[in-house]
């Protein structure tokens, strides 16, 4: 299932709304790192409430996706990771090293806009 | 004499003597009573209770031990085996001192039935019959009871600590503590994360002070698990602040290698508030001269 991505603003907003095949998220990966380019956005929000599990590959991806946004010039932030999924997730090792992450969308709109605004003030 | 006679005769056997029997401990009820209660005194049993207490409650027994017989039914027995538990159990009376004064009024009984008959062992014999396994049925009863009375207010007192255990309070908007107290066994820590987990969801809480200073030690399982729900509660976006290490906590999580750039620690429970509400661009203020 493709993963609508939404332009608001300045940032990119892809809701992932049901469990993703490993082609999917790579796919996903793509259109956002490319779709930050085209928009000039200054951020990604990665809105995974829906989904009850991550494996390493996700994870990975999503990781890999973060680092390569951020060489194009845009902030990212996953947001609406479940507690057992968190847990789950640090049991097995995977823990997002250097991805900012917030509660909800509107904690993860919140950082961006702190974010860019000292980027913006620099 | 055919099979039915012999049932018949049988049944009369084991009938007629209870029936003795039951007459004869009522006829001698005070001097048996008095024996009992000495030799539970003599074998210190029911130390928490005080002699009044202790004869009130087994003039209870001792009629309700005798109605038992009579009727050989268990259900009063065993209501009143409950009653009785749930009043000595909050006294701290042992499972051994129960069952102990049950036997000793079986063998007191048992005795003055040897006395009574022991003129005609024929008789003995089938008043042991008749007695022995409704004696047996009475102590187990008893016991049963007693033991069950204990397991429930175990259970239930497990439930409150576990219910009790683990308190995930907001201070502030967005800041949540968790002061945790005790042993910390690794059933206990799982609960921990979880509630911590679900309530940085609930309240949308940004920073968590942990406060564990009523931990004096823990095992490297557990330490590691700290380090896990720190990094848990990163990836649902709120920041972590543990308080109050004890230097042997200290040492352990040293030990075990904790890379101390990812867990924020603070000394004690004000200074991580204070460097809460920093993170969170709180300024406490005093509005006035503090009142007398």
């Amino acid at each position: 299932m493709e993963v609508p991505i939404l332009k608001q603003g300045p940032y990119l907003i892809a809701i992932i709304q049901s469990a993703l095949t490993d082609a999917d998220i790579v796919h996903l990966r793509d259109a956002l790192v490319e779709k930050v380019g085209r928009h000039r956005s200054l951020g990604v929000i990665i809105d995974v409430t829906a989904l009850d599990v991550m494996d390493s590959f996700a994870t990975g991806t999503l990781r890999d996706m973060a680092h390569m946004v951020l060489l194009r010039g845009a902030e990212t932030v996953i947001v609406g990771i479940q507690p057992d999924v968190a847990f789950a997730m640090v049991h097995m090792g995977l823990k997002m090293e250097g991805v900012a992450t917030a509660l909800d969308l509107e904690e993860g709109l919140a950082y961006l806009d702190q974010r860019t605004k000292a980027a913006r003030h620099r | 004499m055919g099979l039915t006679g012999l049932q018949k005769d049988s049944k009369r056997a084991s009938d007629v003597p209870l029936r003795d029997i039951v007459a004869h401990l009522a006829e001698n009820r005070a001097q048996l009573r008095e024996e009992w209660v000495r030799r539970i005194n003599d074998a210190q049993l029911l130390t928490a209770m005080t002699k009044d207490e202790l004869f009130a409650e087994a003039t209870s027994v001792y009629d309700s031990y005798v109605d038992a017989l009579e009727t050989r039914t268990l259900e009063s027995l065993e209501a009143y085996a409950q009653n009785l538990s749930e009043r000595i159990i909050p006294r701290g009376v042992e499972t051994h001192e129960v069952v102990g004064i049950v036997l000793l009024l079986r063998d007191v009984l048992a005795r003055s039935l040897f006395t009574k008959y022991h003129d005609n062992p024929a008789l003995l014999d089938r008043a042991l019959d008749a007695y022995e396994p409704a004696a047996n049925s009475i102590a187990i009863t008893v016991a049963v009871g007693f033991v069950r009375e204990r397991e429930r207010v175990i259970r239930q007192q497990q439930e409150s600590i576990r219910e009790l255990s683990t308190p995930v309070l907001q201070v502030r908007e967005r800041l949540l503590i968790q002061p945790i107290i005790g042993v910390i066994d690794p059933h206990r820590a799982r609960q921990l994360t979880e509630q911590l987990l679900r309530g940085i969801r609930d309240t949308r809480a940004r920073v968590v002070v942990i406060d564990i200073t009523g931990v004096a030690a823990m095992d490297a399982n557990v330490a590691n698990h700290l380090v896990l729900t720190v990094e848990a509660a990163r990836l649902l976006g709120a920041s972590v602040i543990v308080t109050g290490l004890s230097p042997e906590i200290a040492q352990t999580l040293v030990n075990i290698g904790v890379d101390l750039g990812k867990m924020r620690t603070v000394g004690d429970l004000q200074g991580g508030i204070e460097e809460a509400e920093r993170l969170l661009g709180y300024k406490v203020v005093p509005v006035a001269e503090p009142q007398a």
